[in-house]
Formats: structure tokens, sequence, C-alpha cells
């Protein structure tokens, strides 16, 4: 009878298991490649970050996924990126939020391609990232669409009448925005005085600044990372050159650098999907929290990769993906569902297309009393 | 006008390669090794001067003095540690050690200080010289940065011809066995020379954060490449030649770029070197030395 009994109770209790979990807890194993250490690290850390914050509260929601996060290292360097690839392939990770920056990216979603593994880049936003391979997509907007809404937005707002710009030529983002940008401003009949180029280890940018002063330039257009805008920026200063200093999402942190006389950046511009002062719930409640972890304001790296963690799980989601599904085995699916979800984040209400660009409006927001504020005219 | 002020702003950069420069030739001249984590220590000095305007609100003398303290002692240790165990070695495992202790200090600044940049504050608020009407400016860095090399330049020339530990690095330099029968204590004699060279760094570490001032774990290697570049140019081992080789550089680069092309400024800088090298193996200023056989 006891046994009976037993028997009765574990059955029941089998039963009411089940019941609980009609829908089982699927654990999704998502790795983030970026650079952590090295030249590039302010960015690795950035996605890094984003995305821990954003598993953090999916796992807390208790949702159908639980997510394991793997967290690997590239240095900003391709070699060492597809090490970092194949590291985090042995330890089963089943899709990629990764890579942070451009030229470790093209190394990898190659490898990716082959291997039939699905990649989300928060920030890698050159075409040849996406370029002929179908599981690789995009949170951020490529750098066409960078630098053509950017002249666009010139233009229409007739913010100038004489452009120079000054790009990076050995960085394929910076240079890759500055050819979309100037197409378009060709097409739109804008006139470009001046085009200057640096590298990533140019200390000196009076030449540059002097160039676009010299032609009378009243606009300046920086495809650029904000370290060396903040350099061209007091460069201009220390020569009473004071035209618009028009950004791209790039430019972003330029009032996070540590003893940056801010009252520099006033009136500076940029086109950017995501701003850390913004008013939405959403994004307050993820600026909270990055503080309150890192000490330090979000920029848009970090958002991207918020965002993108999000975007994977939707998609996972409804490409119904279950418990120790392998890499290679989901990836159709996730490229099927990624055309299908919209995804309302910190950078915007994402839809994805099968290029794997993404598509969101850009504004612009420019730098007041030492703040972004939308800019209106 | 313009190229007048373009020359300015070369002199302006070619200083501050100078100022480094002067630092590898030193170490180069007396130890007879290239010591690669010169442009680290640079940045270790910054940092360091970066952490007393900052954080600790010191005078900017303080928080310079502080870090050639630093650095000095930095100089020393990395010396004692990593250099003179090698001491017997070939010269090509203390280049690598070097290379390694550059490494070594980049990463110990990303751990410390973080990968965001910096803003170096201004060390001295210095007010510019407007010349021809103001539309040529000299900076008051630039000109501080200039003296600075002339003072550090004749102070270095004249200890290692006068005093008696400078006349020891001479010797140590020319032949460190002979040196070494003669009752110089060279280990001694090298480090001192590595703690000259060290607090060297951390003024040309201010004085280019000064200039450029975005601080970073990256700030000294290339800079450090170039005022290397600039010692070789001027005859590496030669005080003078480290000076006029790094303002050469430094007019070189910016004319290039202003005239030429921004895109070629860094090749035309090193097609120079490989012509000067081409012409005068030595560098400008060197000494042929003869191997007597």
């Amino acid at each position: 009878m006891k046994k009976m009994l037993a028997l009765v109770l574990a059955l029941v209790l089998a039963f009411g298991l089940t019941a609980v979990h009609a829908e089982e807890t699927v654990t999704l194993t998502i790795a983030h490649i970026g650079p952590l250490t090295g030249a590039a690290a302010v960015y690795g850390n950035a996605t890094s970050r984003g995305a821990a914050i954003a598993v953090e509260e999916i796992n807390a929601a208790g949702g159908k996924f639980q997510i394991v996060l793997l967290d690997a290292d590239d240095t900003h360097d391709a070699e060492v990126a597809v090490n970092a690839y194949n590291s985090v392939m042995d330890q089963n990770a089943q899709m990629i939020i990764g890579t942070t920056t451009t030229t470790p990216c093209i190394a990898v979603s190659a490898l990716a391609y082959e291997e039939r593994v699905f990649m989300l880049t928060p920030s890698a936003s050159s075409t040849a990232v996406t370029e002929d391979k179908d599981n690789v997509y995009q949170v951020c907007f490529t750098d066409p669409a960078q630098g053509a809404a950017s002249a666009e937005y010139i233009n229409e707002h007739k913010l100038a009448t004489k452009i120079a710009v000054i790009y990076n030529n050995a960085d394929a983002y910076s240079t890759g925005i500055y050819n979309t940008f100037n197409e378009k401003a060709a097409e739109l009949g804008m006139e470009i005085v001046s085009v200057t180029t640096f590298t990533d280890d140019t200390v000196d940018f009076s030449v540059q600044v002097a160039d676009a002063q010299n032609k009378g330039a009243d606009l300046v257009f920086l495809p650029i990372y904000y370290t060396p805008a903040s350099m061209i920026l007091q460069t201009a200063n220390a020569n009473e050159y004071k035209p618009v200093f028009f950004g791209v999402d790039g430019m972003d942190g330029i009032l996070s650098i540590e003893g940056f006389d801010t009252s520099l950046a006033e009136g500076v511009m940029l086109l950017t999907p995501f701003s850390a002062d913004a008013q939405d719930e959403k994004t307050q409640k993820f600026v909270a929290r990055y503080q309150e972890l890192y000490g330090e304001v979000p920029n848009q790296f970090a958002a991207d990769a918020y965002d993108g963690v999000y975007a994977l799980v939707a998609a996972a989601e409804v490409a119904g993906v279950k418990n120790g599904d392998k890499a290679e085995d989901i990836c159709d699916a996730m490229i099927a569902a990624m055309q299908q979800i919209t995804v309302e984040g910190v950078t915007g209400t994402m839809t994805w297309d099968a290029t794997g660009a993404v598509s969101k409006t850009p504004t612009a927001v420019i730098i007041e009393n030492g703040v972004y504020v939308g800019f209106t005219k | 006008m313009v190229f007048l002020s373009n020359l300015v702003n070369g002199i302006s950069l070619g200083s501050i390669y100078a100022i480094i420069a002067l630092g590898y030739t030193m170490v180069y001249g007396i130890a007879k090794m290239l010591n690669f984590a010169h442009g680290d220590v640079i940045m270790v000095g910054a940092y360091i001067a970066f952490c007393a305007l900052q954080y600790w609100n010191l005078h900017p003398l303080v928080a310079l003095l502080l870090a050639m303290v630093f650095c000095t002692l930095l100089g020393i240790t990395i010396e004692g540690l990593a250099y003179r165990p090698l001491r017997r070695a070939t010269s090509l495992a203390v280049l690598i050690t070097a290379i390694g202790m550059s490494y070594l200090l980049q990463n110990l600044a990303l751990l410390i200080w973080g990968a965001t940049p910096k803003n170096f504050p201004g060390l001295f608020s210095l007010g510019a010289v407007s010349l021809f009407s103001g539309q040529l400016k000299i900076s008051g860095n630039t000109l501080l940065t200039i003296a600075a090399n002339i003072v550090i330049m004749i102070a270095l020339t004249t200890f290692t011809a006068k005093t008696k530990l400078g006349k020891a690095m001479r010797c140590v330099s020319e032949n460190r066995g002979a040196a070494e029968l003669m009752g110089i204590n060279v280990n001694r004699t090298i480090s001192a020379t590595f703690a000259i060279g060290s607090a060297l760094a951390a003024i040309a570490g201010v004085l280019l954060c000064s200039a450029y001032p975005t601080l970073q774990p990256t700030t000294g290697s290339m800079p450090g490449i170039k005022a290397f570049t600039a010692a070789v140019f001027g005859g590496i081992g030669s005080i003078p030649g480290a000076m006029i080789g790094g303002i050469l550089l430094g007019v070189i680069e910016i004319l290039g770029k202003a005239y030429i092309s921004t895109e070629l400024g860094d090749a035309i800088v090193f097609a120079v070197l490989i012509v000067v090298l081409l012409v005068r193996p030595t560098g400008l200023l060197g000494k042929a030395v003869r191997e007597k056989v």
C-alpha cells in the first residue's frame, strides 16, 4: 500500500512538474567577442557590458530563455579574433553577439558564414561585414547609411555652404563613411572645400585644421572616433576657428573623456540613434544600471550590444530554438526569424532585411551645456 | 604666412620628438641597447602627472617632479629586473625583452587607468606669442618645449663631459670590459643612465601631453617610434644629433602633410630616413666607429 502511495505521489509530482514547465526553460549560449584589452578596449568593454546588462535583465525576468553569456577578447586583431571565435565555439556557443570592431569582424564573419553560425554584430558598421553572408546581421547603421544620412541632413537643414572633411584613412569605418558622404554631397551639389586625413597614430592635427580654416569651411564633417575628434576640437580652439563640427556615432563619448574641457564640444552635432539622456523609461533604466555597475555613462556601443542581445532572444523565440540545439542547426531558422522581428530597443525601433542591415531612424543631437539635446531647427 | 605657420607647427611637433629622442640616444649611447620601453615610460610619466594634477590637485611643478621621481625609480627597476640579467646575452635577446617590457607597461597602464582616453590638463597655462599682427601664433608650450630641449641638451653634454659619473658613462660606452678593469662599476653606471633617461622620459611625457592632450595606454608608442627614428636620423648616440633629428623629423612630417598629402605624411618621414641612412649610414651627426680587429 505504501509502495502504491509512493508511486501515486511520484506520478502526481512528475505530472505537476511537467505542468509547471509546460514551456520548458531553454538555455541559450551566446558568445560576445570584442576587444577587451588593447587600443580599442573602450569599445569592446562597452559592448561586453551592454550585453551583460541585457542578459542580467532577461535572466532575472525568468522568461522562456535563460542565457549563458561567454565573453572572449579579440584585442581588435583579426587573427586573435579568429582564435577567440574558435574558443567560444568549442564551448558550444549557439550564436554570436559580435564582433565589436570592423576589421576583426570581417575575419570572423567569413568563418561564421562557412560554419553556419548566426552572428549579430552590435557595432561593426562596414558593409564588408555583411556582404554576401546571409547569416551576419548588424545592430548599428552601416557606414553608407551614416555617410549619406549625414550629407542629406546637412543639406536639408542648410547647416553649411562650404564643408571640410577630416577622416582617418587607416580605418575602414571612417573611410567608408567619408566615401558615401562624398558621393551623396556631390549628388546634392554641396561644396566640399577641404579633405584631409590622418591615421591612428597621428598626434598632431594642425595641418588638417589649418587647411579647413584657410579654405573657409563653415562646417567640418568628422566621420571619426571621439579621441581624435577631441584633439581636433582643441586644435581648432587654439587657432580660434569656430565652424560647426558634425560627427557620426563614433563621436559619441566625447563628453566622457576625463579631463576634457566639454565647453569645447559646445555646439558639436552628431547623428546617432542612441542618446544616454533620452527620457524614455527603457533608456533611463539601462543607463542607471550601467552607471551603477561600471561608474560611467554608456555609449552607443553599449546600447547597440544591449539591443543586440534582446534581438537575438526575440529571434531565437521565433526560430523556436530548443535546448541543446547546435549553432549550425538553428542558423537558417534564425536568419528567417531575424527578418520577421521588430525590436524596440534603446537605439530605436529596429527591423532587418535580408542584407543584414538594420533599419532605424537616426536623429541629430547637439551638445548644449555639456549634454546632448535633440536638434530642432 | 601659411608656410611659416606650418613651419612653427613642425618645430612644435619636432621639439617633442627631440625630447623623447634625447632619452633614447642617451641610453643607446651608453648602454648600447635599444630601450623600446622608453615610449611607455613616457606614458607612465604622463599618467603620474595626470593623477597628481587631476586627483591630488598638486602644483604643476610638484606634479612634474613626482612624475620624474617615479619614472626614475621605474627606470632603475626595469633595468635591474629585466636588462641586467641579460648583460651578457645577445643584443637580440635584450631587444626582445625591451619590446616585452613595452607591452607589459602598456597593459599595466590599461589595468590601472583603463582604456578610456583621458584628457591631459595643460600643465602650464602659457599665453601664445603672436607675431605679424596675430597672423602667426606660437604657443607657449612650444617655446617651453624648445627651451627644455636646449637646457637638457646642454646639461647632458656638460654632464657626460665634466662629471665623474658622466666620464664613467663614456668609458662604459666605449669599452665595457676595459672600463671594468679600470675600476668603474659598470652595473651602477648603466643604472644611472637608465635613471637619467627615465627622468627625461617623464619630462617628455608631460610636455607631449601638454601639447597633444589625449592620454591613453598607447600614447607613448608611436611618438616613441618616431623619436627613435629621429635619434637614428640625427645619429644615434649623439646628443645634439637627437635634437636636430627630432626637429627636422617634425618639420618634414608637417610640411609633407601640408604640401604633398596628408595621406603620405608618415611615408614621407620614413622615406627621408631611408635616404639619409643610404647617404650617411651613421645619421647626420653620428660618428663612424672603426672596429679594430
